[in-house]
């Protein structure tokens, strides 16, 4: 079995719209070469399974070529490759997968698929360090919203609590077309929001009373927020009056970040956790991680939270995790390895 | 020469290793489906049993479809990974034509058509006709109903494929292989007969997707 300290590792990201290669060495970052079939969804509102999966295609080979020459390494010279084999889209993590076997044959390599949340977690170690333990990690994107408790990143991996309807990034993408802002919708409602009072409407925090919060602790709820959105849109073009974008978007975002950020220090205090990372492409809104260090502050807990290019998917992060795996000395994936849309966060390897 | 090729453009994973003179090894998956989990382990299969090495090989081949999206891209990916990674030529060949081959070397003669599950009551289909050692492309790939393909190709032209299996009421079904045999697609290639075409996938469909229609209201 293999077990390197500093292992050179590449990784390969396909499991939604972002075809990503990068190669690292333990925690040190060497490559990250992401191209991304954004452009090609816009048109649709949303990401279309079988466009993403052709662009992965026709990218796959680019970004592994990519990927070396940014490096300055071979995969020839690898201790291992490491892919997302799930959760995601089936299709799109299959063009990655059948890749990754394909350079695991060719180079005859240990082959390791991974999780792509615990990747999400791990990809900080390349810029803050090894992670302590343990750490909390929020994770906010458009295909998922997961609150994690990482003992250790290679072998122990819990759901505090997760989305029951939609993701993050899925409700801002929902509340920017309700509001006339283009796809996808995040950058632009953190944008407009910015010249608005997000206290003039007060919108649903979900999950957060009652019997809900018993059996809901730390999960979410952003459908019921999105509708109520939409029903005050609806209700003021009914009445007549204009709408202040700037001031649903702030509205709508100060909701979201609120309960995101409360019931994150809720989770962290209920597991004496002091440090948390915040990952994903909603990682990049501003009034997010306002809430979350203002109070984390007041808890004395860190936060973490990798440049943006790291937050949304790529295949540094997927590098970074493979590395963790080989460095604990865990075995690696078969040659029949299969993608798990579903894999649950506390399988980290495959 | 080595050629290793490989298609998944059925439902049956198949891989060969051809040497210029002969099929070496040739594994088929064991399960219909699960292109993704049964390919690369049958191309490591094929090398064990055919005593070769990864770096032995001088040409990859992939059959590029028409065929259900998902598997397919799984062997022209695969493909290109390693065509890329060995830096050895990858040869596209249309997998109706493997079939077609296989068929003319098992003895048929003149015209033909081949016919294979194209999934919501359609098939892809391309007609050949024989001309000494090979078959000639008369025309397609292309989708449609089989009924519709039965009234383009008149009521006596073999249909051969799996397509013609399914749709056997309405297809002049002939005899011969179901599925593209990647032995067939590796002599091709070696032989130099091959249609070669750019290992891409002849997805001959547009992806499923509808623009959203006017905003959804809430209530
Ligand atoms: N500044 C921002 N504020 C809010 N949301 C944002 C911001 N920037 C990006 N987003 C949202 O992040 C999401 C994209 O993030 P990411 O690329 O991590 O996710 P994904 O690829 O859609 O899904 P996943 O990673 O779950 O497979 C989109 O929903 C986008 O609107
Ligand atoms: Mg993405």
């Amino acid at each position: 079995m293999l077990r390197v300290s500093s292992p050179l590792v590449l990784g390969i990201e396909s499991s939604c719209d972002e075809t990503g290669v990068g190669i690292v060495r333990g925690t040190e970052l060497l490559a990250n070469a992401v191209a991304s079939s954004v452009d090609e969804h816009v048109r649709f509102g949303g990401v279309v399974p079988e466009v993403a999966s052709r662009a992965h295609l026709e990218a796959m080979v680019p970004m592994i070529e990519k990927a070396q020459a940014d490096a300055g390494v071979s995969v020839a010279d690898v201790d291992a490759i490491a892919v997302t084999c799930g959760p995601g889209l089936t299709g799109a993590l299959l063009v990655g997968i059948a890749a990754a076997k394909a350079l695991a044959l060719a180079y005859d390599k240990p082959l390791y698929g991974v999780n792509h949340l615990v990747a999400h977690v791990c990809v900080d170690q390349l810029v803050h360090g090894p992670l302590p333990r343990p750490t909390a990690a929020l994770l906010v994107s458009g295909g998922h919203t997961s609150l994690l408790l990482v003992d250790d990143v290679a072998t122990d991996v819990q759901m505090l609590g997760e989305t029951i309807d939609d993701a993050a990034g899925e409700a801002f993408d929902k509340v920017a077309r309700l509001l006339g802002l283009p796809y996808p919708g995040g950058p632009h409602v953190d944008r407009v929001a910015r010249d608005g009072d997000g206290t003039t409407i007060a919108f649903p925090r979900g999950l957060t009373g009652g019997r809900d919060l018993d059996r809901h602790r730390f999960d979410f709820s952003f459908s019921g927020l999105k509708s109520a959105v939409a029903r005050h849109v609806e209700h003021e073009e009914r009445m007549g009056r204009e709408i202040s974008v700037p001031d649903v978007a702030a509205s709508f975002q100060d909701a979201v970040c609120d309960v995101l950020s409360a019931k994150t220090m809720k989770a962290c205090v209920a597991n004496g956790v002091e440090h948390l990372v915040v990952g994903g492409g909603v990682a990049a809104n501003g009034r997010l991680r306002q809430f979350v260090e203002e109070r984390a502050a007041r808890h004395g807990i860190e936060v973490r939270v990798p440049p943006p290019v790291l937050c949304t998917d790529n295949g540094a992060m997927v590098a970074a995790l493979g590395a963790a795996v080989v460095s604990a000395g865990l075995p690696p994936s078969s040659l029949d390895l299969a993608a798990d849309s579903s894999l649950p966060v506390t399988r980290v390897v495959a | 020469m080595l050629v290793l090729a490989l298609d998944t453009a059925s439902p049956t994973v198949s891989v060969a290793l051809h040497d210029g003179t002969s099929v070496l090894a040739s594994v088929t998956g064991a399960d219909a489906m699960h292109h993704g989990e049964q390919l690369a382990p049958a191309i490591a299969r094929a090398l064990a049993e055919a005593g070769r090495a990864m770096g032995d090989v001088t040409a990859v081949a992939t059959g590029v479809g028409p065929g259900p999206f998902t598997g397919l891209r799984v062997g022209v990916v695969t493909a290109r990974t390693l065509g890329a990674s060995l830096g050895v030529p990858v040869h596209g060949v249309c997998s109706l034509d493997v079939v077609a081959e296989q068929a003319r070397a098992e003895g048929r003669d003149g015209t033909f058509a081949v016919a294979t599950d194209a999934r919501r009551k359609e098939v892809y289909w391309a007609a050949y006709e024989t001309a000494g050692d090979r078959v000639r492309r008369t025309s397609g790939p292309q989708v449609a109903r089989a009924a519709d393909v039965a009234a383009l190709l008149g009521g006596d032209v073999p249909v051969i494929g799996r397509g013609a299996d399914l749709y056997a009421d309405d297809l002049a079904r002939g005899e011969g292989p179901s599925d593209p045999d990647a032995g067939v697609l590796a002599a091709l290639v070696a032989s130099g007969r091959a249609d070669v075409v750019e290992p891409e996938p002849m997805y001959l469909r547009r992806p499923d997707a509808v623009p959203p229609g006017a905003r959804k209201r809430a209530s």
